[in-house]
């Protein structure tokens, strides 16, 4: 699929965040991050704990700052210092969905207050029929009862408590929405509803996801296009679908393998590749993301390019 | 699987109540299981399903509020529920019954060296010398794969990795050579690298060792990855057990069905994902008939009134559902988790999604 006729939402240009860790001590916990995402997208964003995928997305919402680079959201900069109007705007159009809902959402508030706190801070109600009005919509969309208004978060399961996280998003009309693990503290039947509820908010109001997660097996059924990432650095970009047929980058694929399989006769012949960055080329030569592929990116030396092209020429002619 | 089959550890109607405020509330409900020596037993099933509160049951650490209402666990000749006394339980609690707990920050103590940690319990069970005790905890930190073990001896918890830390629970849980290793998600708060390190590790240590394992967890992909055989709970009760392959591909009860058919690993992309509507019962209520009903589109009307029995579909593979009763309509499991095997295998194959060289 090309994608330079598509409509750019979001820009990560070559973005740092970086840590005090102590008198004079730094942690570069995103190095040069630097990519587009496309409006209309499920942009997902994988990779392990402490890999910087969260800061990344923190920095989007602007709760880290950045401390090079730049990140564009509809083509104005929305990164270091903005606006007062500006930043409302943003807050507005950019939502976040966490990934603990017992945990994000005040357990003292009835799920009305938690839903409409963000037309509160905005005043984004003529009167408090229409505030009411919109709770109730917002609440339909994501699969709840106007009677839940009065509860509190306790008296919910946990698939519901995320539906009241995703409603408290939803009801602002953002148009990006940053997915924080959205799933990863649901049980396995409830991950399925809310997946499919993302999925049909996606479709009904045209939104854009950035999707973290560390789950290359729910990223596949969700996302359009994966970003992995490995230790602050992104690794390899790609249409979803590609990725998991060329993983190019020895990372992805150690990922890849690692994702158990609901099979006993696969699983127990499978064996798990072990990422060693040892094996990599050694040398002084900055790595950068080249393109194998239209669309492919894998972040690699002149020399591993070579190879990595190689080595999808010979992939595709096996697998066609 | 072996052909001897030595019971090893037998739980028969096993009843468990907590007291919550002036409530109570029936966590487990008759729930019988035989753990054969040697082999990996898996229990699967959602949070609140009773899981946890079952294998707890086995090294008498359920929660102040709760009892063992009814029902026997026989380990060798010893009924485990009429134990009461710490005392009681020196001898098999960590010796011959260890537990391996999902989160290995909480499991550690923080402010204490890693060795002593596990010289603790050595010498605890063991009465040999602190030397001795030191150098058996540094052959097995060495067994779990902790490199220059010797050296990481006076480190503390916060110097190692979340993977790391692992290894040194499953050496602390080892370490007196248990006959049961009970783990309980050891993996859950892992990475997926790490926790296909883990899973190893202790298959591994199984080979060497010889213990028998009893696993505690949600993820149908590491059940497929370590079990013999496999039991599935819902609502406080083993509603389904078999071999790993008849439970994956041969699996009789509704609920095994939709737990199956929501992985996302058989999701397809611009289609909905299966999903199970409501919610698991409420276990302060008594459940009437099958407690999955309220949640089961093939729900029979028996369903709602009677409790099934189990079933027997082969000498290993029980179900408890209307389902198989004779007079019961023929159902068929979902299309998704038809030919699972086939399925998975085009994904992991050449060419496939989940294909790695």
């Amino acid at each position: 699929m090309s994608t330079e006729d598509r409509e750019v939402i979001l820009s990560i240009k070559h973005v740092d965040v970086t840590f005090e860790t102590g008198h004079k001590k730094k942690l570069r916990a995103v190095k040069d991050a630097n990519f587009d995402i496309y409006k209309g997208e499920t942009f997902a964003l994988v990779g392990e704990s402490g890999s910087g995928k969260t800061t990344l997305g923190r920095a989007i919402m602007r709760i880290n700052p950045c401390s090079a680079g730049e990140i564009l959201f509809e083509g104005k900069r929305i990164s270091g210092k903005i606006s007062r109007e500006e930043d409302r705007n943003v807050v507005r159009n950019i939502q976040m969905i966490f990934q603990d809902p017992a945990a994000s959402l005040n357990e003292r508030a009835t799920i009305e207050y938690c839903v409409s706190e963000g037309l509160y801070n905005f005043h984004l109600y003529k009167d408090e029929n229409e505030r009411i009005e919109k709770v109730d919509r917002a609440l339909e969309s994501v699969g709840l009862l106007p009677e839940h208004k009065s509860r509190y978060p306790h008296e919910f399961s946990g698939g519901q408590r995320q539906r009241v996280g995703i409603a408290r998003a939803m009801i602002m009309d953002p148009k990006f929405i940053v997915a924080d693990e959205p799933i990863s503290a649901l049980d396995v039947s409830i991950r399925a509803q809310v997946l499919n509820l993302m999925n049909k908010l996606k479709a009904e109001r045209n939104l854009t996801y950035l999707f973290i997660a560390h789950d290359l097996s729910v990223v596949r059924f969700i996302a359009d296009r994966i970003a992995v990432i490995h230790l602050g650095e992104i690794v390899e970009i790609a249409e979803s679908e590609t990725l998991f047929k060329y993983p190019m980058h020895p990372y992805t694929v150690s990922l890849l393998s690692a994702v158990p399989m609901p099979d006993p006769i696969v699983e127990k012949t499978r064996h798990h590749i072990v990422y060693d960055p040892s094996k990599l080329e050694q040398t002084d030569e900055q790595r950068e993301l080249r393109e194998v592929r239209p669309g492919h990116f894998v972040f690699c030396t002149n020399n591993e390019f070579t190879r990595y092209r190689e080595k999808m020429d010979r992939m595709e002619q096996e697998i066609g | 699987m072996d052909e001897t089959k030595n019971v090893i550890i037998s739980a028969k109607d096993i009843e468990v109540k907590f007291r919550v405020r002036d409530k109570y509330l029936t966590a487990i409900r008759n729930v019988s299981l035989d753990l054969y020596e040697g082999e990996t037993f898996a229990i699967v099933g959602e949070s609140g399903s009773g899981k946890s509160v079952f294998t707890k049951t086995f090294t008498g650490m359920l929660e102040s509020n709760g009892t063992i209402s009814n029902g026997s666990v026989m380990f060798h000749g010893t009924d485990l529920t009429k134990l009461r006394t710490d005392k009681d339980w020196e001898g098999i609690r960590g010796a011959k019954i260890s537990t391996i707990f999902q989160d290995p920050m909480t499991s550690l103590n923080p402010i204490r060296t890693i060795g002593s940690q596990i010289t603790e319990v050595i010498e605890k069970h063991q009465k040999i010398s602190k030397a001795e005790a030191k150098q058996q905890a540094i052959e097995m930190m060495d067994r779990v794969g902790i490199p220059d073990a010797a050296n990481r001896f006076d480190e503390y918890p916060f110097q190692y990795s979340g993977g790391m830390r692992q290894r040194i629970v499953i050496a602390i849980a080892l370490s007196c050579h248990p006959e049961i290793l009970i783990c309980d998600e050891p993996t859950t708060a892992l990475d997926v690298t790490i926790q296909a390190q883990i899973i190893k590790l202790i298959r591994d240590l199984q080979k060497e060792l010889g213990f028998t394992t009893l696993y505690i967890t949600h993820d149908l992909g590491v059940v497929a990855n370590v079990a013999d055989r496999v039991g599935v709970m819902y609502g406080g009760q083993i509603i389904e057990y078999g071999t790993v392959e008849e439970i994956f591909f041969d699996p009789r009860h509704p609920y095994t069905w939709a737990l199956l058919s929501s992985l996302p690993q058989l999701g397809v992309k611009g289609e909905d994902l299966f999903y199970i509507t409501g919610t698991p019962p409420s276990l302060f209520n008594e459940i009437k008939g099958d407690a999955f009903a309220p949640r089961n589109e093939h729900a029979l009307n028996i369903d709602f009134q009677e409790e099934p029995p189990f079933f027997k579909v082969s000498d290993t593979h029980y179900a408890k559902t209307w389902l198989l009763d004779p007079r019961a309509p023929k159902l068929e499991k979902p299309e998704v988790i038809h030919d699972l095997h086939e399925k998975i295998k085009l994904m992991t194959d050449k060419g496939g999604a989940f294909h790695v060289d």
